[in-house]
């Protein structure tokens, strides 16, 4: 069966795909009283808000699809500020002639996401466009942080060791040879990492600042880190962890590791002398397994990469479109 | 290690004061990137040449493209940096802005499609780029004319390499030539040996990876410092003498050499590529675009040359800028200006 217009009309032909797509598969307590809004317990400490939207080209894609992506994103982007994630909304505009066997497809690599991630999809909202059977998803999310938490983006500070919880550029490598048509071992690093941060944040660790290396790669995250904060990043070239596989096609096609885009990586900044501890715990995490200390954080401005030559060169933030529809 | 050696050779040379030019514009980009720039000692200035496709343009070519956005029933359809370079009046950027029909594509051969199922809009391209871009453009002419597509036309700004390094090599004021290894896969080294035994130049063709561009430097550090002519090979692996011969065939098919106008340089004897009689319908109107009008104070001309940087020029980092370009060279990322203006500056 193909998605029609009426699927989205409001009649009986949406209330048969919420209920046989949407509402078996995101089963909870809160989305099962099927409520024009979902009522949330009450939450003790900061909470936590951010959305997301999801464009990705292909919708499958080695290593995950639209589905995965849109828990992980809003997920990812939650544990980013210290916040343990607690529930999703996700929204759907489908293009007609979208498969609907591929749709639930979609639908259960996020349930399975959002069980993983220990979240809940507590609501929701469907609409039809015509089109050529493509899927857009926004998922927002509600997480917590105890109100005594600081990390952000403006509390890197100098001496700070910046650690990489794995290698660079896996994703948009991935969807990049997808469109490409090539046959690679590459896989998208797709994944919800709140578990991973929960685990340094228990460990007692003093983080100051986490991001997930998305659009525009490590460059231009920490671009973005080091103007807000008023700091250098110092990045090792030796040191950044790149696959065999992501080399040699950022090498073939001219491109730079630096400003490919990941969906399971991140950037942390903790204190230097907490930062063998916080590997050694990152490490012990599933998603973690590859973290390497990369960089410092110094005084003055910019992101400079200190080359395998020994000079240093500037590190600049992706300029243009880059790759579009990555995510 | 090895590397770090070679590095080390760079950074304590020693012998007679050298003026070097990469030509090629991923040339100048990669040699930042990989930190070798960065590496060499005041004695050794490398400067850039006229090796990017954007840069060399002169301004009655985007002229005829915006005259042709304003054409109705007509969309121009270029390569994205293309659309910011400045012509005499406007650039296609802000022809655009101004109701005009122009846009980008990604790859020249998704036009051919684009055109077939847009039968009533005459999509004019521009096709610019060197000896490597020449065979994508002659490959998508043969294929437009072999399936009747004729609501697509090109207008070209195609140039080739050896007549403009014969120019810069006939002035004499460069010791040494890191020559474009992208250029020459598809001609092969042939024409770079005629021209350095012709001209008692050093050149050196090089690779574009960390490892490829350093022995190619330490080559031409060496050579040039010795004051060796020559032609050195350091990207054997994929640069043979005689290049890519069928890339070669599908060009000469389609296209033949011309006089070109080089944006800031003048005409070089047939250092550019038109289209052939026998496609001649799907030209544009490509030759005799040979006005060049260069904003006052700008300059481009002499960058392109390698007898300027782009820091002595007024404008630079101050009224041109990557996002308002006053020349060629700060419009595409592989323009020397552009790049030293990001990528360049003090540490």
């Amino acid at each position: 069966m193909k998605i029609a217009l009426r699927h989205g009309a409001g009649g009986e032909e949406t209330s048969k795909l919420i209920h046989d797509v949407f509402a078996s598969h995101f089963q909870n307590e809160i989305l099962n009283k099927m409520e024009d809004a979902a009522v949330l317990p009450e939450i003790t400490g900061s909470p936590v808000f951010t959305s997301d939207s999801f464009v990705v080209e292909p919708l499958f894609f080695p290593g995950g699809d639209i589905g995965k992506l849109s828990v992980c994103g809003t997920v990812n982007d939650l544990a980013c500020m210290g916040a343990k994630p607690l529930f999703l909304t996700a929204s759907f505009i489908l293009e007609t002639g979208l498969e609907a066997e591929a749709l639930e497809k979609i639908v259960v690599s996020m349930a399975e996401t959002a069980l993983e991630a220990g979240v809940k999809i507590v609501a929701g909202d469907t609409k039809v466009v015509e089109g050529k059977g493509g899927v857009y998803i926004n998922t927002a999310g509600i997480g917590v942080r105890p109100a005594a938490c600081s990390i952000s983006a403006t509390n890197l500070k100098q001496g700070d060791a910046i650690i990489l919880t794995g290698t660079l550029g896996d994703h948009h490598a991935t969807i990049l040879t997808q469109r490409l048509q090539m046959e690679t071992s590459l896989q998208s690093d797709c994944a919800p990492l709140n578990h991973m941060v929960q685990a340094v944040l228990n460990a007692g660790i003093d983080i100051h600042t986490i991001r997930d290396i998305t659009r525009g790669g490590l460059a231009t995250v920490a671009a973005e880190l080091a103007e807000a904060s008023g700091c250098r990043i110092n990045l090792e070239e030796e040191k950044l962890p790149v696959s065999e596989a992501v080399k040699g096609l950022s090498g073939i096609l001219g491109l730079d590791p630096l400003t490919m885009g990941n969906e399971g990586k991140m950037l942390l900044a903790v204190p230097a002398a907490e930062a063998e501890n916080a590997l050694a715990v990152l490490r012990t995490t599933k998603y973690g397994k590859e973290s390497v200390i990369a960089g410092e954080a110094t005084e003055g401005t910019g992101v400079n990469l200190l080359t395998a030559l020994g000079s240093y060169r500037k590190v600049l933030p992706l300029r243009g479109e880059g790759l579009p529809r990555i995510c | 290690m090895r590397e770090k050696e070679l590095a080390t050779f760079l950074q304590n040379y020693k012998g007679r004061p050298l003026k070097l030019m990469e030509v090629c514009g991923t040339h100048t980009s990669a040699l930042y990137r990989a930190g070798l720039r960065q590496l060499l000692p005041k004695t050794v200035s490398l400067v850039s040449g006229p090796g990017c496709p954007v840069c060399v343009t002169p301004t009655s070519y985007i002229d005829k493209l915006v005259e042709y956005a304003f054409t109705s029933g007509c969309q121009v359809m270029t390569f994205g940096d293309m659309l910011a370079v400045p012509g005499s009046r406007l650039s296609l950027a802000e022809a655009r802005d101004q109701g005009g029909a122009a846009d980008f594509f990604y790859s020249p051969e998704e036009m051919l499609e684009k055109a077939q199922a847009q039968p009533d809009t005459t999509f004019v391209l521009a096709a610019v780029g060197f000896e490597t871009t020449a065979p994508v453009w002659a490959t998508v002419i043969k294929e437009a004319a072999a399936n009747n597509i004729n609501n697509i036309k090109f207008l070209t700004a195609l140039k080739t390499m050896p007549g403009a390094l014969s120019f810069l090599c006939s002035k004499g004021r460069i010791d040494g030539f890191l020559c474009p290894g992208h250029v020459a896969v598809i001609t092969g080294s042939k024409p770079f040996k005629l021209l350095a035994e012709e001209f008692g130049e050093t050149m050196v063709i090089g690779g574009f990876t960390q490892p490829q561009l350093l022995r190619a430097m330490v080559r031409l550090v060496l050579e040039s410092g010795r004051g060796q002519a020559g032609l050195w090979n350091e990207y054997p692996s994929v640069v043979k003498p005689e290049g890519n011969t069928a890339a070669q065939a599908i060009t000469s098919e389609i296209f033949e050499p011309g006089d070109a106008v080089w944006r800031g340089i003048g005409s070089l004897k047939d250092s550019g590529l038109y289209i052939k009689d026998k496609y001649k319908s799907f030209d544009a109107g490509s030759r005799g675009l040979n006005e060049d009008r260069i904003p006052a104070g700008c300059l481009c001309s002499r960058i392109v040359s390698g007898d300027a940087l782009p820091a002595q020029c007024p404008h630079f980092g101050k009224r041109c800028t990557p996002e308002h370009p006053v020349g060629a060279c700060m419009v595409s990322s592989e323009g020397t200006c552009c790049i030293t203006f990001r990528e360049g500056g003090t540490i």
